[in-house]
């Protein structure tokens, strides 16, 4: 089976910088995977190259058999097949959870109102909102507005989702809320790419574990790595914390 | 009908002292005004800063133009027959007030409120502690605003001219009227405003920029 | 000297002064609205990738506050017609207003664009919107929303400004004052009632633009919170 997401051999600067230095990778279909590594490690670069928010140097990406860094890309058509949700959640402060839900299926996919409210019901169902479709995001709680994040990712249908730090930003009481969520999503088949520096989230939910370093793969393997480093620096990650 | 000499030139520069004269003289009596303004709008009494409020709501409420009118048409009616340039100092001093009082209460109240108490913990009298504690502070918020509100001041004057004062807008017209040039007259007349504008805009810029960066200590 | 007050000697102009204030407010809501078109355009303008457009707005916003709004009115409404353009003078007296107040309020826009944190762009734009969408859905609408005190005042601003049309004949609440005054003799009590006019004006444009924010900003209606 073909690769959902896969990396070969990724080149990216900023500026004079080298983040990312022959980054290469696969996500198979229905796969859960975690990046996890310092910062500045290019972990969070890697993951925002996939949709295209940053383009790449040199090297190839693919995307549900589409070539991410083909300058003639159809980005509207990569950013259908693929929802991100962000450490800083960026819901839209002026518009309500249903508007910010249901702004992308009806501008992009030009889905009528109505449908696109019972859109908005049924995934703020899925992340357990239902009864704050018609607040505002001032009116919810960090893990609240972080759920809502995901839902409106999930409203556009994406085969797959990409999650930066999402619990980065979070008081530790409400991170677990939102890593219940990825759970379910993750058990119900979907296909994740996941930069997080939860430990136990990764060795738990993750099929596969990315340690990035210095802007490479260092070292890969099952969630059960974490319990097992091979290199020195995994383990002084690991030991260390961030 | 002749064509835009050195002469005319010198007489728009003449002019444009006037101007200049006119802006000190209503920023500075407008400051002394708008400083009793300030203190009326942050006074304990309420009836004060009530009527200190409606004062300042109602001149903001007015062109400037209109209180130009009021004072040159009025004075005159009770025997005092200003001269065109006390009339519009006058004029431009009592909108300076209002707008300058505003924005500097602005500042005052943006000092936190535990200096205040602060210091009448020490024994700080009220005039000690606005003096002493919060004016300093508050000094360095007021001063981009009030350079930025100089400029607002500086292109006001221009309405002098409707009264017959002649600086620069009144010159460029009387110049306009032998001429018949308006796009390069007025066109002149503007570059010399903006030569004195601008400078003061950019300053104010630049100070508002530096007391941002200023605060911006790092975590 | 005493002053004898006498409003009475203006009663028989009531409708003039009605039909000036009509007529200021006329000016006002067409300066409003074109000038908010120009506003939002060199706003977004100033931001572009491209430096000439930057400067080009730039220039004309730095002009324009830099210089009197009376020099503005002489150079464009004597420039046009020493060039055999003679608009009528309600409109020339409309185009002045605009000019000057796009360029106040291109800058409170832009001020407010700038509020928008980067990171909401790009959440729009993983959602899959397109550029001229983004612009308007997560740029423009919450900008305005955030500056819609700054720009409605800066609007009230303009209406007092608009006296200033006066001094070339738009027969503006102003300028229905000046010939009051001359006919009736009673320049002070003109100017007193045209002060009071005035104000009604302010107020009333100060709550006509409350209203409308309360209509199209429905968060600011149900939370009543600064966005």
């Amino acid at each position: 089976m073909a690769a959902a997401v896969s990396l070969r051999d990724v080149h990216k600067r900023f500026g004079e910088v080298e983040v990312l230095k022959g980054v290469s990778f696969e996500v198979a279909p229905g796969e859960v995977v975690a990046i996890i590594g310092r910062s500045g490690s290019g972990k969070s670069t890697a993951l925002r190259c996939v949709n295209r928010l940053e383009t790449i140097q040199s090297g190839e990406i693919e995307l549900c058999g589409r070539r991410v860094d083909d300058p003639a890309l159809d980005l509207r058509a990569l950013r259908r097949d693929v929802g991100m949700v962000f450490q800083s959640y960026n819901l839209f402060p002026h518009l309500t959870v249903a508007e910010n839900i249901t702004l992308a299926p009806r501008r992009v996919r030009r889905t009528p109102p109505a449908e696109a409210r019972r859109i908005a019901e049924e995934v703020l169902t899925r992340v357990g909102l239902s009864d704050k479709i018609d607040a505002y995001p001032e009116q919810l709680s960090g893990g609240q507005q972080q759920r809502v994040a995901i839902a409106r990712s999930l409203a556009m249908e994406p085969k797959v989702m990409l999650f930066d730090e999402v619990t980065s930003a979070l008081d530790p009481h409400l991170t677990g809320e939102v890593l219940k969520v990825m759970e379910t999503l993750a058990k119900g088949g979907m296909t994740m790419l996941v930069v997080t520096h939860e430990m136990a989230f990764a060795r738990r939910v993750a099929d596969r574990v990315i340690f990035m370093h210095t802007g490479k793969v260092w070292e890969t393997g099952p969630g059960s790595m974490l319990a097992d480093p091979q290199t020195p620096e995994l383990k002084e990650f690991l030991a260390n914390g961030l | 009908m002749g064509g835009f000499t050195l002469t005319h030139f010198l007489y728009l520069l003449q002019a444009t002292g006037w101007t200049v004269v006119l802006t000190l003289l209503a920023f500075v009596l407008g400051c002394l005004a708008g400083f009793l303004v300030m203190l009326a709008r942050t006074a304990q009494v309420r009836w004060v800063r009530g009527l200190s409020g409606l004062y300042v709501d109602v001149v903001q409420g007015t062109p400037l133009l209109i209180v130009l009118f009021l004072i040159y048409f009025g004075l005159a009616l009770f025997g005092f027959e200003l001269p065109a340039i006390v009339a519009a100092a006058l004029s431009l001093m009592i909108y300076c007030s209002a707008f300058l009082g505003e924005i500097w209460r602005g500042c005052v109240q943006s000092v936190p409120r535990t200096q205040t108490e602060a210091s009448e913990c020490l024994g700080l009298s009220r005039w000690q502690t606005l003096r002493d504690v919060v004016l300093p502070q508050a000094m360095r918020i007021a001063t981009p605003p009030t350079v930025g509100f100089l400029v607002q001041v500086l292109k006001n004057t221009s309405l002098a001219s409707v009264v017959g004062f002649v600086e620069l807008t009144r010159a460029s017209q009387v110049i306009n009227n032998s001429l018949f040039q308006p796009f390069l007259v007025f066109g002149i007349a503007g570059l010399l405003y903006f030569a004195l504008c601008y400078p003061l805009s950019r300053l104010s810029r630049a100070l508002e920029r530096k007391l941002n960066g200023g605060r911006r200590q790092p975590a | 000297m005493r002053y004898q007050f006498d409003f009475g000697a203006l009663l028989p102009y009531w409708r003039d002064f009605l039909d000036g204030a009509l007529t200021t407010l006329t000016m006002t809501a067409f300066a409003v609205v074109f000038g908010l078109a120009i506003g939002i355009l060199c706003a977004i303008g100033r931001r572009s990738a491209s430096p000439l457009l930057q400067r080009l707005c730039g220039f004309y916003v730095e002009l324009i506050r830099n210089t009197p709004y009376i020099i503005q009115i002489f150079f464009i409404f004597f420039g046009l017609s020493s060039i055999g353009l003679r608009l009528p003078i309600f409109a020339a007296a409309v185009l002045t207003l605009v000019v000057n107040v796009g360029a106040y309020t291109a800058e409170i826009v832009r001020a407010g664009m700038d509020t928008i944190h980067p990171g909401q762009i790009e959440a729009a734009q993983a959602l899959g919107l397109s550029q001229p969408q983004i612009y308007w859905d997560v740029i423009l609408r919450p900008a305005l929303e955030r500056v819609y005190p700054a720009l409605t005042g800066q609007f009230v601003l303009m209406m007092l400004a608009s006296s200033i049309t006066s001094q070339i004949s738009a027969e503006e609440l102003t300028a229905v004052a000046n010939n009051v005054q001359s006919f009736s003799f009673r320049a002070f009590e003109t100017y007193i009632v045209v002060a009071v006019l005035y104000l009604a004006l302010a107020v009333l444009l100060k709550l006509a633009f409350y209203g409308f924010g309360q209509l199209i900003f429905p968060r600011r209606r149900r939370l009543g919170t600064p966005l």
